[in-house]
């Protein structure tokens, strides 16, 4: 059936604010996640300037706020507001937008040749839910006390006493109604992305004959959905801690400056439990899609059929299954019986089987292909290079007896930036970099493509290796200033060398932006297939219209990595292209 | 959702056979049957931590518990009887077990108020009971508060049902989706109902 004369020209808030097409959608998330991501790097360079040279003045903050900057200088206190917030945007209102909501919007009813998602309406609303969450966030700087200040992990007690630290007031109870729209938000989006891609494909598409992108975003979609119940469950509990005086996570006998704490029978694990049975998957909920597109690009662009595609997806699975039960090798150091760590360690350590597995499958999709060298190719291949060092260093903090030696420290720091900061983040710029010709129907600049590359990934490797070394080390994360401990002195060369490649990855950032402002309206045109890729958008014009593809619905005859299969001028064959055409391989 | 009503899919039969509607449902069930899992895991957790829990067979009138799970679950039978009704077009009988279902919740619901109201005027607070660990009486109105408000919620949702299939504007798989909804309720007070009362 065709449902094409539905999609009739709409005025501009129906069509672009108002919109109801995935692709909108997809690229308003995106949108607000660049907006949300230049406030949660702001943060992170505010953190870089107080750690490489402490007690320095920034005058033009301590006039726009005065109280978090008195004379320029950043309190103590609001040091950890900014780690809180940075943590908090950049995982779930940055890599989670572009990356997931964003990504998964535009590409997942397109790539699977259907018209739109499931239910448009919910699609849009899940967005507009987005909206409010991200404005409490944001508001939360604003309150009395400023933004929380318990970390992004919002560990109680000091998330659930409102007198705690000035960060556990208002700042604390808006993050935590920020969350809440966020969950509902994702839980719409993730219902939307299972039930289409069930139900939703074109003729032909059988699941594996999916492209390795959809493979993730739809066992993320379901990871997410798994894993975010319990840290709703845990996020009303610590709202009725705070607001309503009971006690799940705050323990008998604390106390606060002197004056007891009445509660009494509660226990912070529980929080920690809960915490982690989402933190852990949602590491997964974010590296998977990244993994996703890294397999599409590298695939196009080494125009190589992708290793081991049915061995991919069955590791995707086994990482998605073990991922939900590992949750506890955050949580060595709480004083866990020490038998319950060994089965944490061993589930852990053996999820670093499929990970390996899924890296030489993207090393051999390499091998032998004839590589462009394109901006697109470099940043997948930067993820691929992340994903393996990121990884090496979590084989340490998987396994009990090095962690309670790492744990907390400046070497945790390092290796989740490489993982849920650099494999996602590199995954979707080399994304933007293949599908904004989709998306706009123009090219970015080549040229300025290569020069971010080279800068980002200088940059991160000066960030976030040198943290490493620096946690292995001895200093602890989330410390305000470091001169002040005579035994972490010596690091402090460290931290200006990390300062300073924060400020080339910022130089490379800035140049990004100046790039897509530039290219979205003098970039190279753009046709339909500019990339002689295989998947279903490069079936429909560049941009696609609502309702995605001029013609008839799609039908599948292949699976998605036809590439340099067959002999002659032309190496690849789409996934539309009948048995006619060329010889059906898979 | 106008133009996703019926799938593009023709490669064969659906997969799981159901509609994408019925598939989502079933997926915010699964959902929110883990949010519930959380709630009272998180509830066995601070138990087992207190070991002087309160012995709830002492506090609950377990005669009025008893009769509200069985108002509840005939409610689940009911349910069933209009979904059947429903699938085989009689419209008007699927109208009124609707209604009758939307009753049982309601009555359920009158009956949790009273329950809440003895409990409250036997001197449990939120924060505090006579009973001892404070966390039992938190635990108790954080939890069946919840499901209460699933039941409120569901109650709205069969009097929208009954009402839209009354003037024949829901199909009987939109009564079957209500229903779907509705047995879920049910079926997470037999699990509060165990780990609250019995256990």
């Amino acid at each position: 059936m065709s449902n094409h004369e539905q999609h009739a020209p709409l005025g501009f808030w129906r069509k672009y604010v108002f919109s109801l097409d995935h692709k909108v959608i997809g690229l308003q998330y995106i949108g607000m996640a660049v907006v949300m991501a230049l406030l949660g790097s702001g943060l992170a360079m505010i953190m870089r300037i107080q750690l490489a040279w402490p007690g320095a003045k920034l005058s033009w903050l301590g006039k726009l706020f005065p109280n978090a900057f008195p004379e320029g200088l950043l309190a103590p206190e609001h040091y950890l507001s900014i780690i809180t917030m940075h943590g908090t945007v950049m995982v779930f209102f940055v890599i989670s937008l572009a990356l997931v909501s964003g990504f998964g919007n535009y590409l997942i009813p397109i790539q699977i040749g259907a018209r739109d998602m499931a239910y448009p309406f919910l699609n849009a609303l899940s967005f507009w839910v987005m909206v409010p969450a991200c404005l409490v966030m944001i508001a939360s700087f604003f309150v009395e006390g400023g933004a929380a200040a318990s970390g992004w992990t919002a560990y109680p007690p000091l998330s659930a006493l409102k007198n705690a630290v000035p960060g556990s007031q208002w700042g604390q109870t808006l993050w935590l109604l920020a969350m809440a729209l966020f969950i509902v938000s994702f839980t719409m989006g993730g219902l939307n992305y299972v039930t289409t891609v069930l139900n939703l494909r074109a003729k032909g598409m059988s699941l594996m004959r999916m492209p390795l992108t959809i493979w993730t975003m739809f066992i993320a979609a379901i990871i997410g959905l798994v894993s975010f119940p319990p840290l709703t469950a845990a996020a009303i509990m610590l709202l009725f801690d705070r607001h309503g005086g009971t006690s799940f996570f705050v323990p008998a006998g604390l106390s606060i400056a002197g004056k007891p704490v009445m509660h009494d029978g509660g226990t912070p694990l529980l929080w920690q439990h809960l915490f982690w049975f989402l933190g852990h998957p949602e590491v997964y909920v974010l590296i998977l899609p990244g993994l996703g597109i890294t397999f599409e690009i590298l695939a196009t662009h080494a125009r190589k059929t992708v290793f081991g595609y049915k061995m991919i997806v069955w590791c995707l699975i086994v990482i998605a299954v073990l991922g939900c039960v590992v949750w506890g090798h955050h949580m060595f150091v709480s004083g866990m019986n020490p038998w319950l760590g060994e089965f944490f360690t061993i589930g852990t350590l053996i999820i670093t089987i499929p990970s390996a597995i899924i890296g030489l499958c993207m090393l051999a999709t390499l091998y032998g292909g004839s590589l462009r060298l394109n901006a697109a190719l470099l940043f997948a291949l930067g993820t691929l290079a992340l994903f393996g060092t990121g990884g090496f260093g979590g084989v340490f903090l998987g396994n009990a007896t090095s962690d309670i030696f790492l744990h907390d420290s400046y070497f945790v720091v390092g290796h989740f930036h490489f993982m849920i900061g650099g494999v996602t983040l590199f995954a979707t710029l080399a994304g933007l970099y293949h599908w904004f010709p989709k998306m706009f129907g123009r090219h970015l600049n080549e040229g300025l493509g290569k020069i971010h590359f080279w800068l980002s990934i200088l940059g991160f490797y000066g960030m976030f290796l040198t943290m490493h070394f620096v946690g292995i080390n001895g200093a602890p994360r989330r410390y305000y200033d470091f001169k002040a401990y005579k035994m972490l002195e010596g690091l402090q060369t460290y931290h200006l060398c990390i300062t300073i490649s924060a400020f080339t990855f910022a130089v490379a950032s800035i140049i990004f932006l100046l790039n897509v402002t530039w290219s979205l309206w003098r970039g190279k045109k753009a046709e339909r297939n500019p990339w002689d890729a295989t998947t279903l958008e490069w079936v429909a014009p560049s941009p696609p219209p609502h309702g995605n593809w001029d013609g008839p619905d799609p039908v599948v005859h292949r699976w998605p990595y036809d590439l340099s299969t067959h002999a002659g001028a032309k190496d690849f064959a789409m996934q539309t292209e009948g048995p006619d055409k060329a010889p059906v391989t898979s | 959702m106008s133009h996703s009503t019926t799938t593009t899919w023709d490669g064969g039969g659906l997969p799981f056979g159901v509609s994408w509607q019925k598939l989502m449902m079933w997926l915010f069930i699964v959902g929110d049957a883990i949010l519930f899992a959380s709630f009272l895991a998180g509830y066995g957790f601070l138990r087992l931590a207190n070991p002087n829990w309160p012995d709830s067979g002492q506090i609950f009138h377990m005669s009025l518990i008893g009769t509200m799970t069985f108002v509840l679950i005939s409610s689940s039978a009911t349910m069933a009887a209009a979904v059947g009704a429903s699938r085989a077009g009689q419209r008007e009988k699927a109208t009124r077990l609707v209604w009758l279902t939307a009753l049982g919740g309601a009555i359920f619901l009158g009956m949790q108020a009273y329950e809440w109201s003895t409990f409250i005027h036997a001197g449990a607070r939120l924060s505090t009971n006579p009973w001892g660990v404070p966390l039992f009486s938190s635990c108790f109105f954080v939890i069946t508060g919840f499901h209460g408000t699933h039941v409120a919620s569901g109650v709205l949702i069969l009097a929208l049902t009954a009402w839209r299939n009354s003037t024949g504007k829901a199909s009987a798989e939109g009564v079957e989706l209500a229903g779907l909804y509705w047995h879920f309720v049910d079926l997470v007070w037999v699990f509060i109902f165990t780990f609250f009362y019995l256990v």
